[in-house]
């Protein structure tokens, strides 16, 4: 179970959030074409390694989270709010 | 040649008799036993019959790790099937039967099973009883479930109670052997928080077999402080984080557990693990290992100096590594005739030690073959190399192939492991995100050895922790001299080997297996099932990998062995569950009024979370009439429908009316103060997601009314886009679903109704269609709006909650003379289906809003989410699935949901469906709503709606889904 750092209510437990996919997909602007759009809600690297993802705190402040988490340890290495990037030297 | 009770030794109570039943028998055993030894030491040798092949089958370990000796424990619903005899504590009144026998344990009519084998073998499942195909449920299928399976589960509910317990420490240590309880008594000592959990019901581990150390076992727990040790306490699953999952079985060594839960599952956050689980002892494949009477070696030792039993008068023992030999001598010290030590090796020092003793060591020997029946009478065994072989006579074949660290929680836990050739066993490395592996589990041999690693590791963890570590306690006893393990996993020799006693898995199945292109040590588990058992094959994993690796012509540990994953033991259904069963399973949501409308004859339904009533009806009359007559009254009068449990979400700030125009997908930023506005909210691609009405109540402040059903949804998608889509936008999102209470007021009436208790004229002009604002409602400052589901002239008033009861009674009385009556669900389901209102079974996650005849709403101008995906041609395409209303031909036929629609005479591919049907309370006969194929060009067109499983097929005609009041006249009434 992973235990996510919520900047606002602490070390907090999975069960509390709700996973809402993957933050490097932005969403595009709003006279982006059909292709951009299409990329944005479909297109994903699935990597295995290191990913960032939103994170709702649902159970909590409801303040959406950008946690960088690596897919196949589960370690998490950063956790921001959705407008801070994670450090260039992080993992 | 079968076990008894040695004349002494043993941590049992000889002074407490405890009486049992096995298999419709009665026994006597003693506190401290278990039922594996209790069985044994009267004699006991078969315990039961193999999986696949109803082989008969004894007792092959003393521990949790028992692959053959399942038991059904208990009767009626306490029915335990697939117990391990070798873990049930033995309590006064015990009852067990055998399994997977039929019609008796010593008789047993399938066991010649045994001489289809080979239509039994690896990968029967995919390739055996293919042909032809319409045998599979008629003959095979039930012929292959009662041939093979295990136990039956309990039938009728659980009687008993569970429990879940969050819990945190600084350290958690699991198992308390000599590694473990050094650990947790220098953690403790150094004030560190300190959980340690031990499976058994003793402390001690490999202590428990060496009678100098027993001693120093109960002393070193009775050190710990209280509530540090946890005995009968599996921890199942390591789940990352440092979060662990433990079973503790409170009750399960009574008869009945009174007051206590049975069990209690912890859920542990531990800022640092040492996993002390300790090693299995293996067995080695050769022919009739499975024989009633083969054991593990340190089984038959746990036997002799735990509780007093010896597995029979004469023993054989087959060893790879001197422990087989040490066990010798001990049980030779206990007064057990040894007819022979068999030791591949050529030489060693655990087998000068017996031969000085004068045991009869053979050294380069292996075993080829057992004999017996339904127990052991011999062996046959031979110089290795050598064609002929020797009789040898024993009760009970002792086998020791090593030992294999039990490390399910260190993979789980990511540890990485590697292959220790001098032990012939893989063994976890370093530790990883605080979680290390101690003594035995880390591959050492000797106790005083696995206390030192204890020691080390608890030093490891305590700095991290930051706190001093003391002084090493005393040790478990003298240093002893340890061996390597000879790498023989198998003897290859004539006759069934098997490396899953369980799941009857034999050394040949695994090499047709890498014939057959399933070598990989994942696909030949899957194609086996070795290793798939309860027991998760641990005492023979390793030499399954062996012979993979043998057939495969490359090493075990390029082989490797599979991942094994939670639950490291078989954990109950109702500790996982814990009390979250029943109502507790998912918690109901009660409407603010719901005693009143219990009080008053409302059948209750669930929406969502929510229960809400379904229909008045005092005399339990659950017909369509009750149902009908409400929905007329409020076609003729007036009625009152509870709609609080509707999604409620306040919306405040300068960009209110920015960010709603993005959510939705028509305008709100038009809308006038005081004015409500039906909503579509669409998916991002371009799907419906949710409707509702929202109310401007000022400049920048709206009230967002969801569904019930997508309430949470909404709100979650609502922030998400706000925080991560526009945050430059200033709004704030409150939910507000609990704070109010809302009721319809629906029927021509409705405006005389609120007249005499609402502060507000509602007038046509004061007060028109859609309008919207605060009012005080029979003394209560609330809202008011003119919104209509119904169809109707109709108000919704909001109340705060806890005024609820009062508002709802001064309708109620101001109705009184109108003949107002409240209504549920089902009436408001019959009203909007007459007035093609659409909710959840139209928007359905497959639907856009062109579908529901709702295209018109969309905005041309502007960003929404959802615009750009939902103008792709195949969700605008003129053949999708449309709403549209629908009529049986004749009247007096009823209508099915889930009907598909088909062409009249029945012919050719469904070409739509019914979402919604229901007796019409205007008119008469049945009504429904579809989605057809192109169905808004189809009105007038007649077509079936076949209903298989009713087995009914009804004519209906095709027509608009807006049957009642088309022109809107009665809601602007």
């Amino acid at each position: 179970m992973l235990r996510i750092h919520c900047p606002f209510c602490g070390l907090r437990d999975e069960v509390e959030f709700r996973y809402r996919g993957d933050a490097t997909a932005r969403r595009p602007a709003a006279e982006a074409n059909e292709e951009a759009f299409f990329a944005y809600v479909y297109a994903r690297d699935n990597p295995r390694g290191w990913h960032l993802e939103w994170w709702l705190h649902t159970h909590g402040c409801r303040q959406v989270l950008k946690v960088k988490r690596h897919t196949l340890t589960h370690e998490i290495a950063w956790v921001g709010l959705p407008a801070d990037a994670p450090p260039e030297d992080a993992p | 040649m079968s076990g008894f009770r040695l004349p002494e030794g043993g941590l049992v109570d000889r002074e407490a008799a405890l009486r049992f039943r096995f298999d419709g028998r009665d026994y006597t055993g003693f506190a401290g036993d278990t039922l594996a030894s209790a069985l044994l030491a009267n004699g006991v040798t078969l315990f039961g019959r193999s999986f696949k092949y109803h082989r008969p089958r004894g007792v092959v370990t003393a521990g949790p790790e028992e692959p053959c000796a399942l038991v059904e424990l208990r009767r009626g619903a306490r029915r335990e099937p697939n117990t391990p005899a070798t873990t049930v504590e033995l309590f006064d009144g015990l009852v067990a039967e055998s399994q997977n026998r039929w019609p008796s344990l010593r008789f047993d009519a399938l066991s010649v099973a045994g001489l289809f084998a080979p239509l039994l073998a690896a990968g029967f499942y995919y390739k055996t009883f293919k042909w032809p195909a319409a045998w599979w449920e008629k003959v095979y299928e039930p012929l292959v479930r009662r041939a093979a399976g295990l136990g039956r589960v309990a039938e009728g509910p659980d009687p008993d109670r569970y429990e879940h317990i969050h819990a945190h420490c600084d350290l958690l240590v699991v198992g308390a052997g000599p590694a473990g309880l050094t650990a947790a008594r220098m953690a403790t000592m150094a004030g560190a928080r300190v959980i340690l959990a031990e499976q058994d019901a003793l402390a001690g581990g490999g202590a428990l077999l060496d009678r100098g150390a027993q001693g120093w076992a109960q002393a070193m727990a009775a050190a710990l402080p209280h509530g540090v040790l946890r005995p009968r306490m599996t921890v199942v699953g390591a789940y990352g984080h440092g979060v662990f999952a433990a079973v503790e079985r409170v009750a399960d060594h009574l008869a009945e557990p009174g007051m206590a839960p049975r069990q209690r599952l912890h859920i542990i956050r531990a800022r640092r693990a040492i996993l002390a689980t300790g090693a299995v002892e293996r067995l080695i494949a050769f022919p009739g290992n499975d024989r009633p009477g083969v054991m593990l070696a340190g089984a038959a030792l746990a036997y002799a100096r735990r509780f007093g039993v010896a597995v029979a008068p004469q023993v054989a023992v087959f060893t790879t590594d001197d422990a087989g030999h040490h066990a010798a001598l001990a049980l030779a010290e206990a007064g057990l005739q040894v007819s022979a030590i068999l030791d591949p090796r050529s030489e060693s020092a655990g087998a000068e030690a017996a031969r000085a003793a004068g045991l009869p060591v053979r050294m380069g020997w292996e075993v080829v073959a057992t004999d017996g029946a339904q127990g052991l009478h011999g062996l046959r065994a031979r110089r290795r190399g050598a064609a002929a072989s020797d009789y040898v006579q024993a009760g009970a074949l002792l086998v020791c192939g090593g030992f294999a660290p039990e490390m399910a929680l260190a993979h789980q836990a990511g540890l990485e492991t590697r292959w220790d050739e001098a032990r012939q066993a893989f063994i976890p490395g370093a530790a990883r995100e605080g979680v290390a592996a101690a003594g035995a589990a880390r591959g050492l041999h000797g106790l005083v050895e696995a206390a030192a690693d204890g020691a080390r590791a608890a030093r490891e963890a305590l700095a991290v922790l930051g706190l001093p570590a003391g002084e090493e306690p005393p040790p478990p006893g003298p240093p002893q001299e340890v061996s390597a393990t000879f790498p023989l996993h198998e003897v290859r020799a004539r006759g069934p080997a098997f490396v899953d006693l369980q799941h009857d898995v034999t050394a040949d199945d695994l090499r047709l297996a890498v014939r057959e292109g399933y070598g990989h040590a994942e696909h030949a588990k899957r194609y086996t099932t070795h290793g798939m058992a309860t027991d998760q094959g641990r005492v023979g994993g390793t030499a399954g990998a062996a012979v993979l690796a043998a057939a495969r012509g490359i090493t075990i540990p390029e082989v490797g062995i599979p991942r094994p994953r939670p639950f490291v033991r078989p954990a109950a259904w109702g500790a996982l569950a814990g009390a979250d069963v029943g109502l507790h399973f998912k918690p109901e949501r009660l409407l603010p009024l719901h005693d009143w409308h219990q009080a008053h004859g409302a059948v209750f339904v669930r929406v969502g979370p929510w229960l809400r009533p379904l229909v008045y009806s005092p005399s339990g009359d659950t017909s369509w009439e009750p149902v009908l007559e409400e929905a007329r009254n409020v076609r003729r009068a007036v009625g009152l429908c509870d709609v609080s449990s509707l999604g409620k979400i306040d919306v405040q700030g300068p960009d209110a009316a920015t960010f709603l125009d993005r959510i939705y997908a028509n305008t709100f930023s038009t809308l006038p103060v005081g004015r409500a506005r039906y909503g579509l909210m669409l998916r991002e691609d371009g799907i419906l997601f949710d409707d509702g009405t929202t109310s401007r109540l000022a400049e920048n402040h709206f009230l967002v009314t969801t569904t019930t059903q997508k309430a949470d949804e909404v709100l979650a998608h609502m922030e998400w886009h706000l925080q991560t889509a526009w945050p430059e936008l200033d709004v704030t999102l409150t939910d507000v679903a609990d704070h109010w209470a809302q009721f319809a007021v629906a029927g021509p009436d409705a405006r005389e109704v609120l007249r005499g208790i609402v502060d507000r004229s509602l007038s046509n002009g004061a007060f028109p269609f859609m309008a919207a604002g605060e009012a005080v409602i029979a003394g209560i400052p609330g809202r008011i709006f003119r919104i209509s589901f119904s169809g109707e002239l109709a108000y919704e008033v909001a109340v705060p909650a806890q005024h609820a009861l009062a508002a709802w009674q001064a309708i109620l009385a101001a109705g009184a003379p109108h003949g107002i009556r409240p209504y549920g669900l089902d009436a408001l389901n019959v009203l909007r289906i007459e007035k093609g209102h659409v909710t959840g079974g139209e928007i359905n996650g497959q639907t856009t809003p062109g579908d529901l005849g709702l295209g018109k709403m969309l905005k041309r101008r502007g960003d929404f989410v959802g615009r750009v995906l939902g103008q792709r041609p195949g969700l605008l395409a003129a053949d999708r699935l449309q709403l549209v209303g629908i009529r049986p031909l004749d009247p007096a036929q009823r209508l099915r949901g889930g009907a598909h629609l088909r062409d009249v005479q029945g012919q050719g591919p469904s070409q739509g469906y019914v979402t919604a049907a229901c007796m019409a309370a205007e008119g008469e006969g049945w009504i429904g709503l579809a989605l057809l194929a192109g169905g808004h060009a189809r009105h007038g067109e007649t077509l079936l709606a076949d209903s298989p499983v009713h087995g009914e097929a009804v004519p209906v005609v095709i027509g608009s889904p807006h049957r009642v009041d088309p022109e809107n006249r009665r809601v602007r009434a």
